[in-house]
């Protein structure tokens, strides 16, 4: 994947991690922007946090460079990179005041005491907390411990600011709002941010670019918009949103057979015959507007609806997809005005220019 | 292509503070190498050298077994220490058991009195038996009565040791039983299982590392101990007290060398045992587990208050003997209270001076080894880089567990007495002593502060990293003083056993930095038992007194640090 025009700020080539006989990375190539927001998405275990803390130089990799700003970082130890962090467990100082936590990286820089004073107080500004710096962290709650370190790793303006999971140690309410936070505050400032996630709704929600990896490598890079709808590969697919997967053949170029139909797809590619997999989000999956000649339109059966508040999640069968269901979002309107439940029949109608269609 | 590739590996470059700690870690190794390594593999060299110092083989090991007055030794230690250990670790067991499992009262008073025979050298006991049943002791008859002849001999050895053994098992014990998971005996309950089967099935088995555990200590500490069997061993003649004479009387080393490498066998095997215990200990309790509570019964709670109240005063019987013996005008003939052994025994004998240089052992040993300790911990499991040296330097850090004083002190003599060492000028001075004392009792320090640096973030130094701090600023400023509970408790042990410690120093001590410890010794040579239950009394009653003191030091931090600790 290309990175838009210009000069990367960071770019990471060939990198590869060893642990022992275990591959934890395999030939990573990325390059971000100046001021871009990069999420690393995927799940436990697909080597994203390794990479991050490669960037950061708490870990060697095995292969591979990375330059940042022009600068050949590869070999320097952490101290001698330009990076600010935010780990998972925040790792406030527990015995420093806020104050303190916050000026903790300040005072190495030899900078006169109210020059000190004054950044940090624009620091506690800047992430909203001005009231109380002269608290321990441990009387804090979690989002604002939370901000406490974001606002020590950007004490010292680094050109790199490094989030390990910030936020999932916090519950679902704060989590929401902080993402929003920490996302406007990265506009704010312009400040190249990297973000390591395992949560897909946090990665679409905030970040410019995402990185989709699993079993180490590099599945898919771009934006929320291209990952959710133009995906990669299965895997990502299956990663990102809901999806249905249905098994088909190839008909030829751009048509796809499941069952008794046969639809047109511009992502089907391969030989006639071929066995194929199209996967296809439960939005692209319409109750209307249907009318008399639209292609693609099906016959169902509601098998389940499961209620999830102002719509709902229903599953249907529909007759000549072999058995395959489906899953569609419908609003608890249409179903009520409709006087749709289990077993009633209903017509559907497919997009199928939204379906992505991957060898089996 | 890609083989080139993968054989061009990555090295960071290492930043200079980076390059301090380093150098703090090779210093480290290099004096524990000095302290520890040195003097262990003299003693090997040494049992294979002959008087002159010329290789001999297996010479010196063919001539012990030829002699039947070294392996009678060998067989009394082995089967008094036996003895002990099956009193010992079941008695201990019932009174953990009923400390952890039962509602009975007065658990603290229970815990504090088993304990305080830790407070005091292990021949106080050896002392207070004399008293008890010795020549002119108050129950001799009975013990007559019963078929024992004589308490100096393997009666009393077994007698001292089980009584000053007992809270190193008990300590042991308690925290074994202390891991109990409630749910275990709810769900035993739930299926209407008998006391007795849930005893077998879950409480038996749950505690059997700690058993082990209590069994190989107790083996280990007993077999290695010296003042005991110098005390209250008549001619019964053990291990322990062969080296000192092979050694000391004899200036036989390479036999001296042969009979340690005998007391470091078992106390070797114990340390492994132990170290494969305590992983697995550790990672039988999850998490989630749910601390089990008693439930109050009162029989069987009548039944536990009973037998702590026999064992506890059983325990006061020998530790008030020797306070009383103390001061008495002149056992057994007139017992009217006196202060002649005080006076007379320590002060006109001119002994105090032995008192204030054991105070000076303790309070220097507490300090540098707490300093040394922390700071070896820390470097080993904070810093980054230079990791070929980690494994070398936690060998070095468990190894003292594994040496009983007698060893390490009598490797001391071998090494900083042989005239081409350049260390050669410690030799007989108060130094040797502190270095000795703390490499003797390092690993439990060590693990104290590894535990308390564990459970700190592990990403402060990753942090400080990236806002360019070195690590030594972040030391000084969060590690250290979130640590200070830890440091306090590092430095009481150290004291403590600096001020009761015999077995190592006892080959170590000059004219001039003679201690209270070894002056007991003395005074029961010299026949003045009377001034020896003196000086183990004011050793007991120092150690109390820096115990009180730690405890109010550790009072005042708790209310400095307070403000961050408890959240409002």
């Amino acid at each position: 994947m290309s990175s838009p025009q210009g000069e990367p700020y960071l770019r990471l080539e060939g990198i590869g991690k060893n642990f022992g006989t275990f591959t934890a990375l395999r030939d990573i190539r990325l390059e971000v922007p100046k001021g871009e927001f990069v999420c690393f998405l995927g799940p436990s275990g697909c080597g994203k946090t390794t990479l991050l803390r490669i960037i950061a130089g708490l870990e060697v990799q095995s292969a591979g460079t990375i330059h940042q700003g022009q600068r050949d970082i590869s070999a320097l130890p952490p101290a001698q990179r330009d990076y600010g962090i935010v780990f998972q467990s925040y790792a406030l100082f527990p015995n420093l005041s806020i104050f303190d936590n916050v000026a903790y990286g300040l005072v190495n820089r030899r900078a006169g005491r109210d020059a000190i004073r004054a950044r940090v107080g624009e620091l506690l500004k800047l992430v909203g907390l001005s009231g109380s710096p002269a608290k321990y962290p441990s009387q804090l709650s979690g989002g604002e411990q939370q901000r406490i370190a974001l606002a020590r790793a950007l004490a010292t303006s680094p050109g790199l600011l490094l989030l390990d999971e910030p936020l999932s140690a916090l519950d679902a309410i704060v989590r929401v709002h902080l993402r929003q936070e920490i996302r406007s505050l990265q506009q704010r400032l312009g400040v190249t941010t990297i973000m390591v996630t395992h949560d897909q709704e946090e990665a679409l929600s905030m970040a410019d670019r995402i990185v989709v990896m699993n079993h180490g490598v590099i599945d898919q890079i771009g934006t929320p918009m291209q990952v959710y709808r133009e995906p990669a590969t299965p895997f990502v697919a299956d990663f990102v949103g809901k999806v249905n997967m249905l098994a088909g053949t190839v008909e030829s170029a751009g048509r796809i057979r499941v069952g008794s139909y046969s639809f047109a797809c511009a992502s089907c590619g391969g030989s006639p015959g071929r066995s194929a997999r199209a996967y296809l989000r439960p939005e692209d999956i319409v109750a209307r507007p249907i009318e008399a000649g639209d292609p693609n339109v099906i016959d169902a059966t509601i098998d389940k609806i499961e209620f999830l508040g102002s719509y709902c999640l229903v599953r249907v069968m529909a007759s000549g997809l072999e058995g395959q269901p489906l899953t569609v979002y419908l609003s608890l309107n249409y179903l009520s005005e409709m006087g749709l439940e289990r077993g009633s029949p209903m017509k559907l109608r497919i997009l199928a220019e939204r379906m992505r269609v991957f060898d089996a | 292509m890609s083989a080139v590739l993968a054989a061009a590996q990555i090295r960071q470059r290492v930043h200079w503070s980076d390059r301090v700690g380093h150098l703090a870690m090779a210093a480290l190794a290099l004096a524990l190498a000095a302290l520890l390594a040195g003097p262990l593999l003299t003693i090997l060299a040494q049992s294979v050298e002959g008087r002159k110092g010329e290789f001999v083989g297996l010479k010196n090991f063919v001539a012990y077994f030829g002699t039947p007055a070294l392996l009678d030794s060998l067989w009394n230690s082995v089967w008094t220490s036996l003895v002990a250990t099956a009193v010992v670790v079941p008695a201990a067991f019932a009174y953990a058991y009923a400390l952890t499992r039962s509602c009975m009262p007065w658990k603290g008073a229970f815990r504090t009195v088993t304990l305080t025979p830790l407070l005091a050298p292990s021949l106080l006991a050896a002392i207070s038996f004399i008293f008890w049943f010795g020549n002119q002791g108050v129950l001799k008859g009975w013990m007559q009565a019963l078929g024992i002849a004589q308490i100096y001999g393997a009666p009393g050895i077994i007698l001292a040791q089980i009584f000053s053994v007992f809270p190193h098992a008990l300590m042991i014990l308690i925290t074994a039983l202390s891991l109990a998971d409630a749910r275990l005996y709810e769900a035993a309950d739930s299926l209407g299982t008998s006391r007795k089967r849930k005893f077998f099935t879950i409480t038996l088995p749950g505690a059997k590392y700690g058993l082990a555990s209590a069994a190989m200590v107790t083996f280990t500490l007993v077999i290695t101990d010296f003042g005991i069997p110098k005390v209250i061993g008549g001619n019964f003649n053990v291990l322990a007290t062969d080296v000192f004479k092979l050694v000391i009387g004899q200036q036989d080393f390479p036999r001296g060398a042969v009979v340690a490498l005998f007391l470091l066998a078992p106390a070797l095997l114990t340390f492994g045992v132990d170290r494969i215990v305590q992983r697995k200990q550790t990672s039988m309790l999850t998490t989630r587990a749910v601390p089990y509570a008693p439930k109050p019964s009162r029989g069987y709670d009548i039944a536990m208050t009973a037998y702590c109240v026999v064992v506890t005063l059983l325990m006061l019987a020998v530790l008030g003997m020797a306070i009383f013996a103390s001061f008495v005008k002149f056992w057994p003939y007139d017992v009217s209270f006196s202060l002649r052994h005080y006076v007379y025994g320590i002060v006109d004998g001119g002994v105090d001076v032995a008192f204030v240089n054991s105070l000076t052992l303790a309070a220097w040993t507490a300090l540098a080894g707490t300093a040394l300790v922390f700071a070896g911990a820390y470097l080993m499991e904070k810093t980054r880089g230079a990791d070929w040296l980690r494994p070398a330097l936690q060998l070095l850090a468990l190894l003292p567990m594994a040496v009983p004083g007698l060893v390490l002190g009598l490797g001391y003599i071998f090494f900083f007495n042989a005239p081409h060492n350049p260390l050669n000028f410690l030799y007989h001075t108060m130094a040797i002593l502190v270095l000795c004392t703390v490499v003797h009792f390092y690993t439990t320090g060590h693990l104290t502060a590894v535990t308390a640096l564990k459970a700190l973030d592990a990403e402060f130094e990753s942090v400080s990293a990236s806002l360019k701090v070195p690590f030594w600023k972040t030391f000084w400023r969060v590690t250290l003083p979130i640590c200070t509970p830890a440091l306090v408790d590092i430095s009481r042990y150290f004291f403590i056993n600096a001020m009761t410690t015999i077995s190592a120093v006892v080959f170590l001590y000059s004219p001039e930095t003679k201690l209270a410890s070894i002056a007991i010794l003395n005074f029961d040579e010299a026949g003045e038992i009377g001034a020896a239950a003196a000086m183990a009394v004011l050793i007991a009653a120092a150690s109390l007194a820096a115990c009180i003191v730690y405890l109010g030091i550790g009072w005042l931090i708790d209310r400095r640090t307070q403000a961050w600790r408890a959240p409002k």
